[in-house]
């Protein structure tokens, strides 16, 4: 008889999982159809796939939320049901969610200790869970303080809270939903630290990555999904990053597009000690002092809520500045509304596409003229001109290459990749001098990224000066011609693409000046 | 005279009034409180009072027993609340319409058996006074806090054990969650909807004894829409507390010692136009309202249906 082997949190490790046959439909889509995956003991193994390929869908059911129409889930051989979150927990399988699961008005050791049952029965034991907590921190290296609320942490320790909230459950397998793409890459450093750690504990873990060189370097075997089929499992050994996104792409990507010399004599957006508030009424920028020439691209690199969204805001006429000065082509353009922004060639692609880029309950036709409904040629005395609305919409349609039953479909039954192409055909088609581009590809697969990214090179070439706000530094990289990293709302330094390294922006996103 | 409202034992009976009048606002504000912490704004609740106000009344009035009306006040208000979760979690119903359509139920029911079952205004004798041994016959204190009914009596403990439940129980901890982030506690295994069906007929019960404690504890009548918009003030209430317990028992006193002062300023015959006097109270709630609710944060789910997977 071979003694089962314990993991450091007392727990019976999981020497193998496997998803046979795994197929679920939903109306209209096979979001699974006949996938096998299967992850052991030790190891970390990623799986890829597009926006839609069924990676989610494939997880969400492994842990409970979702069940299959067919296939069988075995864990150390023997079949197991998982009908809610509850069963899984109990085998021990825990998931760290893309959007933290973390209840922010309590404290860290209130979320550890919600839905379990108390050592005081219906009392509360937060003390002892406090002491379990700082023992777990202690084995896994994962510092936090547990009476600490969670609104009060950095999104690099809301994670801790996230992965010592699985641990404390005893996981033995632990499902990462996009981990890193939250986290500057010296957290991302620190965060495979404990990865390895794990695994030579002998969890298993399942790692879910947009990020390719991520995957190349952390995990042991990748598996890659497309269209709810599994493409295939390979060691991730001689993988490399071209192979992986043809695999997920099903054809080659990341054709280079030459970066042409452009004109950037003029300063075209200028930003002159620039601060603001956020929502919550603290300061969100400081003495914001940025310059945007024509046919450049300025990024605007940051972690997630170190003034981004105010920025973008602020330059758009969204949100008031408390101080400073905003001017456009030379003009103060300081207080001015949206609609007078607008008229001065200032185009805008929000970050939230959906909310503020979208009104979901419009047709496709209809969104396509919210900015100019009021202006001829599409309408007149306060009549809409539907045949020029109709032929312009059409027009849009086929040269942004927007994939829509019709232009009467209503927006919010159209892909996220679609959306983002509706988006850019209004706010760019009307010849924009200044853009704004917050966050354009967040969400977006590698396809519909790729096509962003070229229609914005293309508005580069043409002169548009372009401040492209993104928490993607492979993306900021790839098409800024000059970066501006934001951290706690101030501008930390601006670097020239070429002197620009991930190294040192990623100093920068943390605050540390050199 | 104004110098009438000056002397002991009108002040003593402005405080002991002001005590006895929160006792409806105490009941449905707490209710309420546990309903929004989990995230369901229940704007029936003055629709379930007035149920509760009736089926009190009317059993204790045919039985002679208070307890049976009281016990029916709260079985009523526990079905209202039954109804209200099934309509704000299962079919995930706009909550703020859904709560008037309720309120107009309770409204027109109550109205409707009150023309059907009783015809005109009686009264009953209702609950009484209790004397506690040594702590009523402290003089003052014990005039305004100890000589009081057992429904005054127990809207304050309720206060303390709501607070209790809250911040010191698993359930407590399970209601704050489903009503900050559904999808934090139902990703660790705790049932949204129960959490919620709970809480919603609590609020529901509660609102039922808000209603007894109308009809058999202070006034002992029954009459049309006897409520008047009680329940709503006591919403509001909870908006005024910051979801916690104390401070909307806070709330709740203020403007029912404002609302004592007001009927006390009648009584006396002080000569301030009643129209004013009347107005008092509710000038007052805007105004607390205005400069209280900026600066707290509703529960985050608030009036948001939950459904996994969106």
């Amino acid at each position: 008889m071979t003694e089962t082997q314990l993991l450091p949190s007392g727990k019976p490790i999981i020497s193998q999982l496997e998803m046979l046959n795994i197929t679920k439909r939903f109306p209209g889509v096979i979001a699974n159809y006949k996938v096998n995956f299967d992850v052991r003991s030790g190891e970390v193994h990623a799986l890829l796939g597009e926006n839609g390929a069924g990676k989610s869908t494939l997880m969400k059911i492994l842990y409970g939320l979702y069940q299959p129409e067919e296939g069988q889930i075995k864990l150390d051989g023997k079949e197991v049901s998982i009908h809610s979150p509850v069963d899984s927990i109990d085998l021990g399988i825990g998931m760290i969610h893309q959007h933290f699961m973390l209840v922010e008005s309590l404290t860290v050791a209130e979320n550890v200790a919600l839905g379990l049952p108390s050592s005081r029965g219906f009392l509360t034991d937060l003390d002892k869970v406090s002491e379990r907590i700082l023992e777990l921190a202690e084995i896994y290296g994962l510092q936090v303080d547990p009476e600490a609320y969670i609104w009060q942490l950095a999104v690099g320790q809301q994670q801790r809270v996230e992965i010592i909230k699985a641990l404390y459950r005893g996981a033995a397998l632990l499902i990462l939903d996009e981990p890193t793409a939250v986290l500057t890459p010296q957290e991302v450093d620190e965060f495979f630290i404990t990865m390895r750690q794990m695994i030579d504990d002998g969890h298993a873990l399942i790692f879910i990555s947009h990020k390719l060189h991520e995957v190349i370097e952390i995990s042991h075997r990748v598996s890659v999904l497309r269209d709810g089929q599994m493409i295939g499992t390979i060691p991730t050994k001689g993988a490399t990053k071209s192979k992986l996104a043809e695999m997920m792409v099903g054809r080659e990507v990341g054709i280079k597009k030459d970066r042409f010399e452009t004109d950037t004599s003029e300063k075209r957006l200028v930003l002159e000690n620039v601060s603001a508030l956020s929502n919550r009424g603290t300061p969100a920028l400081t003495n914001v002092t940025l310059d945007v020439r024509s046919g450049e691209i300025l990024g605007i690199a940051g972690v997630s809520g170190n003034g981004q969204r105010e920025l973008a805001e602020v330059i758009t006429g969204l949100r008031p500045v408390t101080g400073g000065k905003i001017i456009l082509e030379g003009e103060d353009v300081t207080g001015l509304t949206p609609k007078q922004l607008m008229n001065r060639s200032l185009s805008y692609i929000p970050e939230e596409r959906m909310k503020d880029g979208m009104i979901k309950e419009f047709t496709v036709a209809e969104n396509l003229i919210l900015r100019e409904h009021d202006l001829e040629p599409f309408s007149k005395n306060g009549l809409l001109n539907l045949k020029t609305i109709s032929a312009h919409s059409e027009k849009l349609i086929t040269s942004y290459n927007v994939k829509t039953p019709s232009q009467e479909t209503m927006a919010k039954n159209l892909s996220g990749g679609n959306i983002q192409k509706l988006v850019l055909a209004r706010e760019i088609s009307r010849k924009p001098h200044t853009l704004i581009a917050a966050q354009p590809t967040r969400g977006l697969d590698i396809g519909a990224t790729e096509y962003v990214h070229l229609r914005l090179l293309e508005q580069r070439e043409e002169g548009t000066a372009t401040l492209l706000i993104s928490e993607d530094l492979d993306e900021i990289l790839a098409l800024s011609d000059r970066i501006a990293v934001l951290f706690e709302g101030e501008v930390m330094g601006v670097l020239h693409q070429s002197e620009a390294t991930p190294e040192k922006l990623g100093l920068l996103m943390a605050g540390v000046v050199e | 005279m104004i110098g009438n409202l000056f002397t002991e034992a009108v002040l003593v009976g402005i405080l002991a009034s002001g005590i006895r009048l929160a006792t409806p606002y105490l009941y449905a504000a707490i209710g309420e409180t546990f309903s929004q912490r989990s995230g369901v704004l229940n704007l029936g609740v003055e629709g379930q009072m007035l149920i509760g106000a009736f089926a009190a009344f009317f059993v204790s009035f045919t039985t002679g027993s208070l307890w049976l009306g009281l016990l029916a006040a709260i079985i009523s208000g526990l079905l209202m609340g039954l109804a209200m979760a099934f309509v704000s979690i299962n079919l995930q119903a706009e909550q703020g319409i859904s709560g008037i359509g309720f309120y107009l139920f309770g409204l027109g029911l109550s109205d409707l058996l009150f023309q059907k079952m009783l015809g005109t205004v009686e009264t009953v004798s209702g609950f009484r006074p209790i004397y506690i041994p040594y702590l009523s016959d402290i003089p003052i204190i014990g005039d305004i806090f100890f000589n009081q009914n057992i429904l005054v009596y127990g809207a304050y403990l309720l206060v303390v054990a709501a607070w209790f439940v809250l911040n010191k129980t698993t359930i407590g901890l399970k209601i704050k969650a489903v009503g900050e982030s559904p999808e934090a506690a139902d990703s660790l295994g705790v049932s949204v909807a129960r959490v919620r069906y709970f809480t919603v007929i609590l609020g529901g019960g509660l609102s039922g004894l808000a209603g007894a404690s109308l009809s058999i504890a202070l006034l002992n009548v029954f009459q049309q829409n006897m409520t008047s918009g009680l329940g709503f003030i006591a919403v509001a209430l909870v908006y005024f507390g910051g979801w916690r317990p104390f401070a909307v028992m806070g709330g709740a006193l203020l403007f029912s010692m404002v609302n004592s002062l007001q009927l006390w300023v009648q009584v006396l015959n002080i000569p301030i136009p009643s129209d004013f006097a009347v107005m008092m109270p509710y000038v007052l709630t805007i105004i607390a309202l205005v400069i209280t609710v900026q600066r707290v944060r509703p529960p985050s789910a608030l009036t948001k249906p939950f459904e996994r997977g969106h």
